[in-house]
């Protein structure tokens, strides 16, 4: 299995997520620079978070429009799996791969905490090392996960079984709908979520609940 | 010599830049004719209090700053010490206090924009940040609005940055009404021998400006942050700088590939008084002249004189010289971070500043008399007056239930989560422990067992009854938290905040802290390695409590031993380290006296360092040889809040019990030199046989309650609403 890292500027869990995908891999991601034009063949395209260019237009709106988005756009067409934590998640939305958009906390504040996922669908490549129903524990750290869609594009990708990690209402840290904490396209390549089970991988870092979600991807 | 000048320079004007009289004289003096409107900007931004140390380099100078382990003392842009392995730890705090008064999401943002420019300009990657900050009473009108601003100013820089906070202090009193603190501290690693300093060397190199442009903001900060507040503050909002994280993010990973290119030779970021600041300590340090041509240097905005291109303090800017044959690799790492990269300057042999600007020179003025041969005072003093002792024995009763809860659910004691919870504090990976521990701490990336613990501290209340004890208490108890996760203490930096130091009360309260600081570290073989001084902290006259705010950084060389500040299994022995036979003793400008029943008197509690070090490593013994199940330092509250705290963190009630002597100075009193510890029942005997200091067994942990001698239990629940409840109700509360 081999994976990619891809870095805008701005990103800084960058270093966090290859050391998850190395630790856990067996061995390090390519990691690969907004400006190349090429990605290496790889399995698995990742998309860390941060705060690419600032932050300073909409979260990841800009990276959203880089040349390597359309790369990343032909991959995922492809099959290629693709998965967006924090940042990566709001740049997939805002690139349109996958459906939604991430507002603001409800508390107006950045948040950093320990937060209870639910894992609403365990059927997937992100999320088939855990059981359906199971929660697990993550943290989250960000300003803008407060996942919101419209009524239609709600029931379809509830419908679909697209939500894959949900917080356990008392643990919702940012207002999101339906407690959606983080969710994959239709095909089911593509998933976003805002907490980091990159920081949840080591007895060190309190606990390794993180690691399914790679070690399935990964296996 | 006559430069043309288009600005006549009146008293008016020199008073606006802050130079007394006799200081315009020196300058005068040195120069031998009037000076341009440029070189008057220049010799004010050298020479104010903020960036020249003339009223606290005399008293500086006697602080210890040598140890086996420091590699780099003051002076530079941060302090770097030793901690094995070919690494370093490098780190620095430095104040942004008048800033963040007047507009405090930028100040403050700007303040650890700052500080973590300071740590990679050496060649360190910052891994770990704290912040001390200091706001008015809660009550006072401004106070929501400065709390709100700094911590989300905080945390919007260090977020985006990407830098774990992992300690800090917040602290209210109303002598911090009109001009709040925030201190800012930032550590990073770097190879030892990959370090890199300002000092330039060889002639005729090339001068290089990098990072973000210049700009009109912050035109004056450092001459505005050397004076005092009055009325007119809200006109001073245009000196405060505008923070940019994202371009700082960009810099740091430009300057860390540009470094390892070889190109380097000497580096210093742009802070205060910007590019003046950086090009004369580059020069000065050197024994080298520097010429600087404006028409070069990135401006993004039109028509920018060379006085506001010499003062302005546009952050995300640093300058170096290079190394002539590298200037095409260098200017390609810039290019590809989307970062100014601009010839600026070179360096000469005739020590001179000069700056040029459309074909005239505008400043000629000689450099080491700009930098670090600057003017000194030896400010008169007088000794403080030191209050006299509480009448203990005239203390009302009172109940330690009542009164534990009322501490807990204090403005300065109870749980700083809702500050806390704003900052990133686990990016990185790296945190082992995060805010509300005795010290934050961080592993040392790359290594298997290493890891850094750093504390921040300072008691403004026993610095003000006793600037000699609260200096040396500062020390101790940031020694003393780095002790309590088993991390060897190595070295400290020292933010000092003060008055107005040409009143000799004032002076007093510097000269007397640092004598405390000095003797304290050189017990304690606790360097200072870096610092910053903060002086004028008043408001109309009123200064703010003297405020040595002391950061420490600590060695714990095997992580899988570091203790926590948290009761972990029912049925242990709870045992207070340290103590004197009554348990606690002292009232005298408590936390109780001032949260509880509203006094503010007394003393502050003698720190004895032999003792301090003696019950420090005795109980860095027991955490290391795996003796020991938890550990907490005891300060502020004392005894009572911290059992409460231990309990409240583990989820686990004790059952103390009932002390030798009158209970509110046994659960409350703020003796120093002490620490509580748990280990299994069984092995308290024979671990406690050998103790150096007295280490008595105050009672067991467990159930779901607090049991203080004779009073009634009180549950976790009621601890944990009263120590958590205060800030989210406070922020939260809206004003009619």
């Amino acid at each position: 299995m081999k994976s990619a890292v891809v870095v805008f500027p701005g990103l800084n869990r960058d270093r966090d997520m290859i050391a998850a995908l190395t630790k856990i891999g067996g061995k390090a991601p390519a990691v690969v620079w907004h400006q190349e034009t090429e990605l290496p063949d790889v399995d698995l395209i990742v998309i860390p978070g941060g705060f690419s260019y600032g932050d300073y237009l909409r979260c990841g709106a800009i990276a959203a429009r880089s040349p390597m988005m359309d790369i990343i756009r032909e991959r995922a067409d492809k099959g290629v799996k693709v998965l967006g934590v924090c940042n990566g998640f709001q740049i997939l939305t805002e690139a349109g791969l996958l459906p939604g958009a991430l507002m603001r906390n409800a508390s107006l504040k950045f948040v950093c905490r320990e937060v209870e996922l639910e894992i609403a669908n365990a059927n997937t490549p992100f999320s088939n090392q855990y059981s359906d129903g199971q929660v697990i524990r993550c943290p989250v750290a960000h300003h803008d996960g407060n996942f919101f869609t419209d009524t239609e594009t709600l029931a379809s990708i509830e419908g679909n079984g697209q939500v894959i990690f949900r917080y356990t209402p008392e643990t919702n840290p940012n207002g999101s709908i339906n407690n959606i904490a983080g969710i994959t396209n239709a095909r089911g390549n593509v998933l976003g979520m805002m907490p980091h089970p990159e920081n949840l991988i080591e007895p060190e870092h309190g606990g390794t609940d993180g690691r399914g979600i790679f070690a399935g991807l990964l296996a | 010599m006559t430069l043309r000048n288009d600005i006549e320079i009146t008293p008016e004007l020199v008073a606006s830049h802050g130079l007394k009289p006799d200081e315009y004289q020196k300058i005068l003096d040195l120069i031998g004719r009037e000076p341009t409107y440029t070189e008057l900007g220049i010799f004010s931004a050298m020479w104010n209090e903020h960036c020249s140390y003339k009223s606290s380099k005399k008293w500086l100078r006697t602080l210890p700053t040598k140890g086996p382990r420091v590699i780099q003392g003051p002076g530079e842009n941060a302090g770097v010490v030793d901690i094995g392995d070919g690494q370093a730890v490098v780190f620095k705090m430095e104040s942004h206090n008048h800033p963040s008064f007047i507009e405090p999401y930028q100040g403050a943002a700007t303040g650890v924009g700052g500080i973590l420019r300071d740590v990679f300009t050496m060649g360190a990657r910052p891994i770990a940040a704290m912040n001390a900050l200091r706001f008015g009473e809660p009550d006072h009108e401004k106070t929501r609005h400065l709390v709100s601003g700094v911590v989300a100013g905080v945390g919007g820089y260090g977020n985006s940055f990407g830098v774990p906070t992992v300690g800090g202090e917040v602290q209210f009193d109303a002598r911090y009404n009109g001009n709040i603190l925030v201190n800012a501290f930032a550590a990073g690693l770097a190879d030892t021998d990959k370090i890199f300093l300002s000092e330039a060397k060889g002639v005729g190199l090339p001068v290089v400006y990098l990072g973000a442009k210049t700009g009109r903001d912050g035109v004056g900060g450092a001459t505005m942050a050397s004076a005092e507040f009055g009325d007119d503050i809200e006109e001073k909002r245009p000196t405060v700088q505008v923070g940019d994280p994202f371009t700082e993010k960009r810099l740091l990973e430009a300057c860390l590939e540009l470094m390892a290119t070889g190109a380097v030779i000497a580096i210093q970021d742009m802070g205060a008084a910007g590019l003046t600041c950086s090009a004369v300590e580059m020069g000065a340090k050197g024994d080298l002249g520097i010429e600087l041509n404006l028409d070069a240097v990135p401006v993004r905005e039109e028509r920018m004189t060379p006085y506001e291109m010499m003062l302005s303090e546009s952050q995300e800017r640093m300058l170096m010289v290079l190394h002539p044959e590298k200037e095409a690799q260098a200017r390609a790492v810039f290019e590809k971070w989307e970062l100014d990269f601009a010839t600026v300057g070179k360096t000469t042999d005739d020590l001179r500043f000069r700056v040029l600007f459309q074909g005239e020179e505008v400043a000629n003025l000689p450099i080491k008399e700009l930098g670090d041969e600057a003017p000194e005072y030896d400010r008169p003093w007088v000794e403080p007056t030191i209050p006299a002792p509480l009448d203990q024995t005239a203390l009302e009763p009172k109940d330690i239930a009542a009164a534990l809860l009322a501490l807990l659910g204090s403005a300065n004691n109870s749980s700083r989560r809702w500050v806390y919870e704003q900052y990133d504090t686990l990016i990185q990976g790296n945190s082992l422990q995060t805010p509300g521990g005795d010290s934050g701490v961080v592993r040392v990336e790359g290594h298997p067992t290493k890891a850094l613990a750093f504390s921040s501290d300072v008691n403004p209340r026993y610095c003000e009854a006793d600037p000699f004890e609260g200096g040396k208490q500062a020390v101790a108890e940031c020694w003393r938290n780095l002790i309590a996760t088993g991390a060897e203490p190595l070295a400290a930096t020292d933010n000092l905040n003060f008055g107005n130091p040409e009143r000799p009360e004032i002076m007093g309260q510097i000269v007397f802290a640092i004598k405390g600081i000095g003797e304290a570290c050189s017990a304690l073989d606790f360097p200072i390695v870096s610092g910053n001084v903060s002086l004028y902290n008043e408001t109309n006259g009123r200064g703010i409590l003297p405020t040595p705010t002391i950061a420490g950084v600590g060695l714990i060389p095997d992580y899988a031993k570091m203790a926590r500040n948290r009761f972990v299994a029912d049925g242990e022995a709870i045992v207070l380290v340290g103590a004197p036979d009554g348990w606690g003793t002292h009232l005298g400008q408590s936390a109780y006296l001032r949260d509880v029943i509203g006094r503010r008197e007394g003393t502050a509690p003698h720190v004895d360092l032999d003792h301090e070090k003696t019950v420090g490593h005795f109980v860095l013994s027991l955490i290391r040889g795996g003796q020991v199940t938890s550990v907490h330092d005891l300060s502020d509250g004392g005894l009572a809040l911290g059992l409460a705290e231990m309990a409240i963190k583990g989820n686990i009630g004790a059952v103390i019990g009932t002390p030798p002597s009158e209970a509110i100075a046994a659960f409350f009193g703020e003796d120093q030199g002490r620490y509580l510890v748990t280990l299994p029942a069984s092995e308290v005997e024979a671990v406690l046989a050998n103790a150096p200091v007295s280490a008595i067994r105050i009672g067991t942990t467990g159930g779901d309650g607090l049991k203080l001698g004779t009073t009634d239990p009180i549950s976790i629940k009621e601890l944990r609403d009263a120590y958590e409840g205060w800030f989210p109700a406070f922020m939260g509360a809206t004003i009619n």
